[in-house]
């Protein structure tokens, strides 16, 4: 662990830019309405910027990449179903959402049932799926932390937790918008100038250069490239494909040379540090795939393939029940600006996600010793220092950083945002007052969690809260917006038993984990099951108790698909909170213009 | 593609700009004669009167609001323009109530709305879902084809990560001109 002087004062100029944008932002928030929606004023560019700011988390800017060096190709669809949920918010969600003048999710709940009870529930599972998000984003940022610099993981989630609850008590939606698109930009630049210049070291020096862990068509495992030590912090397997020297140093005296066999497991306790001769193959943690050839092309088993759709569901669906996603479509002015700033997110995205991929590959050749502790996360970050040696790879390597940290600030405050919503205007009574208490508590909520609770892979937990939201909040959605005969009965029992299959599937996995890893995949990727399940069964139970549709279910639906111009929007926020200047003449000028 | 308010709308109001609009003192009306009425003063005035205007007017011949700047004369041949076609405002008032109302015709122009709106998103979704689902499938299927090649490139890595992306935007854009396109109809229908 050597200090990257150039990683402290990129991510410290992050942070204070961060800090500063959403001060100064932060002066033009009166109202709950610019606290909640930013005053319905964000033009299409400036959100799709922000949403593809706050979307692309920890889990995208270092998860991916490090999927991509321990499961090859079948991590790629990653990236895809991540691109592919705001295909399908646009064509079902979005531009109706936001005609319907919600300014929660729970409140479009409300407008378009009736249904306090309903109301509450999504209240809970809204606050449910934002701490589950927020966990792995708090705790990357530990991570991250102890990369740059010797600090406990701690540290870097508090850094995080005080800025984030800083801005979004100053100004609500109002500041994090303006600093939510600016870090989409820096985030692409972070990653997209690395990934050239890596690139174009990689190609100059041609593969299987000094450095390198060998070519990656290789039937083989990768090789390491000069005699490596590797000190592994937490009890692992490893397994290995071929004979494998290796001198093992348990820490508490223990050492000496031994060979290790192929196709039996060999358990390291934590505190071991291990060192392999030059040109010895490099072992893996289980699951992951240790041959090369096995990674570089897709599974074509049934469970890969079942797995993949499994997966795919989810994201493709998850999109659309992220309560911090959804929040951002209610501040554009219309429905169309809604939909046109949901095209330009899908053209961001992919523009984005190039980068990540390209450094999983990199990381497969120049840093194999990550498979061995497991920590792949930690891929983007380690390999700039281990292709380029001197400045150079500390700057790449600090720039990276700093992306990572971005990636943090952006998605943690707008998860705070929404759920200080939802939480300030159904728990609570909805001023500006309420509104910063609520994300006081909810930021301290989750901190308090994410230093506890233990690490799992970023892109991994993100992926239940995925699979949690396509099955509670996206059959509502969408059977809410184009199906009439809906009711809240239907919506209850669909959302509450997709949710809690889910909720099941987590358990299952987490005490599988301890017990020797029996769960089978629908355990790991529940959404094949669960989805159709909460989908059909709020079907059922709407049409079998068809005298509860709402009365007004076609004024409401006239009011989600009339188009803009005709004028039929009605903003919920206004009619219940009242506009920013009302407010402003019923308060003490406390705020300066 | 721009920002929501870029193109001015064939139709529609100065600059599209409705209710949320903070520049607005007031909350609109729920619905209101007057944004029907207006685009036929301002579309009708150039073509209307524009050689008198220009006599009357010498020193600013373009400009298409003469009632702000000018009180005295044009104000009363204007209000005669906008009696000219009571009839027609008349009726795209009636389509709008009736559309408020949840008549039986307003209710089944939107039921057409939506109907035809769900058909393409399904269609389009459809559509890019039975590709993405092609690929594992055939992956499955004929697994020799994993391992074909393109300009050295392994064709899976090519299939997952590139290629997906240019098709899901390229079916964003086309949606988003559909959508547009049925919205801008079903209003030129009810104002006309």
């Amino acid at each position: 662990m050597q200090v990257n002087p150039w990683a402290l004062v990129s991510v410290a100029l992050v942070v204070t830019v961060t800090f500063y944008l959403g001060h100064r932002t932060s002066r033009f928030a009166r109202s709950t309405h610019d606290f909640l929606v930013a005053r319905r004023t964000v033009r299409s560019r400036r959100n799709a910027a922000a949403i593809a700011g706050e979307y692309i988390s920890a889990a995208s800017f270092l998860g991916v990449a490090g999927l991509v060096l321990k499961e090859g190709a079948d991590a790629l669809w990653f990236p895809i179903g991540f691109t592919a949920g705001f295909l399908a918010l646009m064509l079902l969600v979005a531009g109706p959402l936001r005609r319907s003048g919600a300014y929660t999710l729970p409140d479009f709940m409300e407008a378009r049932l009736s249904s306090p009870a309903l109301r509450t529930a999504s209240t809970w599972f809204v606050v449910f799926i934002g701490v589950l998000y927020l966990l792995p984003q708090l705790q990357g940022a530990g991570l991250a932390m102890t990369m740059i610099m010797p600090a406990p993981a701690w540290a870097g989630s508090v850094l995080v937790t005080v800025v984030i609850t800083y801005n979004v008590m100053g100004g609500g939606m109002r500041a994090i918008t303006l600093l939510q698109a600016f870090q989409y930009w820096f985030k692409l630049f972070a990653i997209a100038a690395p990934t050239f210049v890596l690139c174009a070291v990689f190609v100059s020096g041609g593969a299987g250069a000094p450095g390198s862990a060998g070519s990656l068509d290789e039937p083989a495992p990768p090789n390491f490239a000069a005699r490596t030590a590797v000190t592994v912090d937490t009890d692992v397997t490893l397994s290995v494909d071929a004979p494998t020297r290796v001198h093992v140093d348990n820490g508490s005296g223990g050492a000496g040379w031994t060979t290790w066999q192929a196709g039996s497991p060999h358990t390291v306790d934590a505190g071991s540090e291990l060192t392999f001769p030059e040109g010895s193959a490099v072992p893996t943690v289980d699951q992951a795939k240790s041959a090369n050839l096995d990674w570089l092309l897709p599974s074509t088993d049934l469970t890969g393939l079942l797995s993949t759709y499994s997966l795919l569901l989810a994201l493709l669906l998850g999109t659309m029940g992220l309560p911090h996603v959804l929040s951002r479509f209610y501040t554009n002015p219309d429905g169309k600006a809604a939909r046109r700033t949901t095209v330009q997110v899908l053209l961001l995205l992919g523009l984005f996600y190039l980068f990540p991929v390209m450094l999983g590959l990199l990381s497969r050749m120049f840093v194999p010793e990550l498979l061995i502790t497991g920590d792949t996360d930690a891929a983007v970050i380690a390999l700039p220092t281990a292709m380029l040696s001197g400045v150079a790879g500390q700057i790449l390597a600090a720039l990276l950083a700093a992306g990572a940290f971005a990636a943090f600030l952006s998605t943690a405050s707008g998860l705070v945002s929404s759920m200080s919503g939802v939480i300030a205007t159904d728990l609570l009574a909805g001023k500006v007052r309420d509104y910063r208490v609520a994300s006081v508590g909810v930021a301290g909520v989750a901190l308090v969690l994410a230093v506890t609770l233990p690490i799992d892979d970023l892109a991994l937990s993100v992926g239940m809260s995925f699979a949690l939201g396509a099955s509670t909040f996206a059959p509502l959605l969408v059977l809410g917006i184009w199906w009439r005969r809906l009711t809240w009965l239907g919506a209850m029992v669909g959302m509450c038993t997709g949710g809690g299959l889910v909720l099941l599937a987590v358990v299952l996995n987490a005490v599988s984990a301890h017990t020797g890893g029996w769960a089978p995949w629908l355990v790991q990727q529940p959404a094949l099951v669960t989805v159709p399940v909460a989908f059909g069964l709020t079907v059922l139970v709407s049409t079998a108790t068809s005298s509860r549709v709402p009365e007004d279910v076609g004024a409401v639906m006239l009011r989600l698909h009339a188009p803009d111009p005709l004028g039929f929007m009605r903003d919920r926020a206004v009619q219940r909170f009242g506009r920013a200047e009302e407010h402003t003449r019923t308060t003490q000028g406390r705020h300066r213009k | 593609m721009g920002d929501a308010t870029d193109p001015p709308e064939p139709a529609g109001r100065p600059g599209g700009i409705r209710e949320p609009d903070p520049t607005l003192g007031k909350p609109a009306k729920p619905f209101a004669p007057e944004p029907v009425a207006q685009p036929r003063q301002t579309r009708s005035s150039p073509s209307a009167a524009p050689t008198s205007h220009a006599a009357s007017r010498s020193s600013e011949p373009r400009s298409s609001e003469p009632r702000a700047s000018e009180p005295r004369q044009p104000r009363i041949r204007r209000q005669r323009v906008v009696l000219a076609e009571p009839s027609r405002s008349s009726t795209s008032l009636r389509a709008r109530v009736e559309l408020e109302e949840q008549t039986s015709w307003g209710e089944l122009l939107i039921k057409d709305l939506v109907k035809v709106q769900l058909r393409t998103a399904v269609l389009l979704g459809l559509l890019v879902l039975a590709v993405l689902c092609a690929i594992p499938a055939v992956f499955y299927a004929v697994p020799a084809v994993t391992e074909l090649r393109l300009a050295g490139i392994p064709l899976p890595w090519l299939l997952l990560a590139v290629a997906p992306f240019p098709l899901m935007f390229g079916v964003g854009l086309w949606y988003n001109r559909l959508a547009e396109r049925r919205e801008r109809d079903f209003v030129n229908m009810i104002e006309n």
